[in-house]
């Protein structure tokens, strides 16, 4: 009788243990997994060791205290793992990073900063982000971060003047042009100048496609994994044109849509003139940069992070600007900016703000560190990071230095993005199916109004 | 026989002295996993907030910014249209196909297997799939089912009937198998004809598959959520002159969802707020309808 209530006694308390530790440990666990997606076996399990490690560390607390970075990039996370990899060897400091899944930075970012151990170092990267974070983030006024930047251009503050975050890196976006098939064509990228050159270029390989064995644009999906481009990336032309030569600093509570027969010149040119025809866009399910790599198509609406990809099949790849019929534009360049941009948690405590902040500095200082992170992201605009590899950023830092103006990232202050961008794709959509005017008024009226409603909403 | 009685009356007391053993720790996982998330809910619908942590009190605000929201309106309305069309569509036709494999045909086994397969898919996957094959064919026509809130309807609809009929089907069966074979033959013998069979003696026998299936359907259409989100994901939209958007085929649960989501500092609170709702709503209708159907059941 003993024995049994003595085992009884003991499964409960088993049971109870279960539950408990099942309950606790569900967010380390959850997030190792989460890290080791995509990256190989071996920095995965360096990565859960230092999760593991870094929770003792920053419960005891007496010592330096140490890094945790929430990456937004699924696609930097192997780099990413292997710089912290680095970083903990060299110094010894635990650098624990976990990689939303794709699209779910700001889920994750909202349920991880309610955590005991939230991260220490997380992206701010737009106007929305400083809104809705900002109150989380120090003030990096000051820092020896900012004091490594060679330029102020991609720094975000709040409306009281608080540094955020700084940007880490940039990329560029356009147009990528297989020039091989171009020349197949007897056309050259030297030809393009502006919309005009574009478009007879365009027009005339799609007309002999069957001939060519190619066609000139890839398809322009609306799907989620690719309605980004037209509704963030290729509205930019729209908006930075109409900021008339100086940048917003904050979110306009109304816009114009003055350029938006731009918009549409180079919005039709794509969709008429592609692998796909327009009424097919709306469920997507094709694979533009598939296309591109291949060689069915010759323009591809994409950004300077295809580079690696894209560079693998076709190295003489160049980026040109968005040539859209707007008075002036030969002398355009490409769209650079970012929304790649440090911020660091301000409720952490200091020794994990010191540690988080020792390591941006020695990413974009030490020689090694700062090559492998330039191969992932881009241009680091930092005074002793290495110089990219990237050839479409060479191509947009080539036009700025020819003199052509740069198209700033106005678009990364769309208010209430997804809500806003969601009514786009809704619009063009209807547009793609049967592109009337009509169709294109509803369009703007969800480019110019939803910006005002969407404003209205996010300010109250 | 002394025995007996003596060991149960040890069991009673065992049971007394060691039912903590059992229920606590389901008793625990029920506090954790739902009470207690669904008090904080509550309270969270009279803050705002951005992190659960770091809420302020805000008292009705938000349940006034639930009420006079267009969208919350509109998918209300749709989602009680969807309800109503798939609650009358899955239980009419579940019952039949019920009531044609009970009649003994051949291969009713393999039937009932295949009807029911359906349920054991996920809905976002289901969602997607049935996304494809529409498109496939709407786009013989040049358009998409993301273009005309109709097609939304009814794909919803067709998709619902599809994965739900073979579960509510299982139940029927059941209640037809449970009807007592006596009564069948008495109703035989009094020279019933088939209809006057099932429609006096067979469905007044199963009313409670009835109020079971209606329940099921009733709830399951309001809470609808994945399949929505993956067939249309609320489009297409109609862009009003405002620049207001209303989308016409997102039901209650994704409403909420996007307000959620909506990036608004304040939204949250919002989305809490409808959530509760919901809740009530959804608890509302269910206990009506239970009662409703209940009193039609008949003691055998």
């Amino acid at each position: 009788m003993k024995i049994k209530s003595v085992l009884a006694f003991l499964m409960v308390a088993v049971m109870c243990m279960a539950i408990l530790t099942a309950c606790s440990s569900s967010e380390p666990a959850e997030s190792s997994t989460e890290a080791s997606t995509g990256s190989d076996s071996s920095s995965a399990g360096s990565t859960s060791d230092d999760s593991s490690s870094s929770d003792t560390s920053s419960s005891g607390s007496s010592s330096g205290g140490s890094v945790y970075w929430l990456n937004f990039k699924p696609e930097s996370d192997e780099v990413l793992q292997a710089v912290a990899a680095m970083y903990k060897e060299e110094t010894g400091v635990d650098v624990k990073v976990i990689t939303a899944a794709s699209g779910t930075y700001e889920q994750t970012l909202g349920s991880e900063m309610d955590k005991s151990d939230p991260p220490t170092l997380f992206v701010i990267g737009s106007e929305d982000g400083v809104k809705n974070w900002g109150d989380y983030a120090m003030d990096l006024t000051g820092t020896p971060i900012v004091e490594q930047l060679n330029t102020e251009d991609y720094n975000l503050y709040d409306e009281n003047g608080k540094l955020v975050s700084v940007g880490y890196c940039y990329e560029s976006f356009g147009i990528i042009v297989n020039p091989t098939l171009l020349e197949k064509a007897g056309h050259s990228v030297d030809d393009i100048k502006d919309f005009e050159s574009l478009k007879a270029v365009v027009e005339d390989i799609h007309s002999r496609r069957d001939e060519l064995g190619f066609d000139a644009f890839t398809s322009n999906d609306m799907d989620a994994s690719s309605s980004w481009r037209y509704t963030g990336h290729l509205a930019n032309l729209d908006y930075y044109y109409e900021q008339g030569g100086t940048k917003w600093t904050t979110c306009p509570p109304t816009i114009t849509g003055d350029y938006l027969d731009n918009y549409r010149n180079l919005y039709d040119l794509a969709i008429n003139n592609s692998t796909v025809s327009p009424n097919e866009l709306a469920t997507g399910g094709h694979d533009a940069e598939n296309e591109f790599i291949t060689g069915q198509a010759a323009f591809f609406i994409q950004g300077s992070w295809e580079w690696p990809t894209v560079s693998e099949l076709v190295p003489e790849a160049v980026m040109i600007p968005y040539y859209c019929g707007v008075e002036g534009e030969e002398k355009a360049g490409l769209n650079n900016g970012t929304q790649n941009c440090w911020a660091i948690n301000s409720r952490a405590s200091e020794a994990d703000q010191q540690a988080t902040m020792d390591f941006m500095v020695w990413c974009v200082t030490d020689p090694e560190a700062s090559a492998e992170l330039v191969d992932t992201f881009g241009v680091m605009p930092y005074k002793e990071a290495v110089a990219s590899s990237n050839g479409f950023l060479a191509n947009a830092e080539q036009y700025a230095a020819d003199g052509n103006y740069t198209m700033n990232w106005a678009f990364t202050y769309q208010p209430n993005v997804d809500e806003y961008r969601n009514a786009l794709v809704s619009a063009l959509n209807q547009y793609d199916a049967d592109p009337s005017d009509a169709n294109w008024e509803t369009f703007k009226t969800a480019f110019v109004q939803g910006w005002a409603q969407q404003y209205q909403a996010m300010n109250g | 026989m002394s025995k007996k009685i003596n060991s149960a009356s040890t069991l009673q007391r065992t049971i007394g002295k060691w039912w903590p053993v059992f229920m606590l720790p389901v008793l625990i996982c029920f506090v954790i996993g739902f009470v207690w998330p669904f008090i904080q809910g509550i309270y969270l619908s009279f803050c705002n907030f951005r992190l659960v942590s770091d809420a302020t009190f805000v008292g009705f605000d938000n349940y006034g910014k639930a009420f006079t929201d267009p969208s919350f309106g509109h998918s209300f309305w749709y989602t009680a249209l969807y309800a109503v069309v798939s609650l009358v569509l899955i239980n009419v036709l579940a019952f039949l196909v019920a009531y044609a494999l009970t009649q003994g045909i051949k291969g009713s086994n393999l039937f009932r297997t295949v009807f029911f397969m359906p349920n054991l898919i996920g809905g976002i996957v289901l969602g997607y799939i049935w996304s494809m094959i529409f498109d496939g064919i709407l786009s013989q026509y040049h358009t998409s089912i993301l273009l005309n809130s109709t097609y939304g309807f009814w794909g919803l609809i067709i998709l619902m009937c599809w994965q739900q009929i073979g579960y509510m089907m299982i139940i029927y069966i059941a209640g037809l198998q449970a009807v007592p074979e006596d009564i069948l033959e008495a109703a035989r013998i009094d020279g019933a004809s088939r209809s006057q069979t099932l429609f006096k003696v067979v469905i007044p026998n199963m009313m409670p598959s009835f109020t079971i299936c209606t329940f099921l359907t009733l709830i399951n259409g309001f809470k609808l959520f994945d399949q929505n989100l993956a067939l249309t994901g609320g489009q297409p939209f109609i862009i009003q002159p405002d620049g207001t958007t209303i989308k016409t085929t997102e039901m209650l649960a994704l409403n909420i969802y996007n307000t959620f989501y909506g990036s608004n500092v304040t939204s949250q609170g919002v989305a809490q707020a409808k959530a509760v709702i919901f809740f009530i709503l959804v608890a509302g209708l269910g206990l009506l309808q239970l009662s409703y159907t209940r009193k039609r059941e008949v003691q055998q």
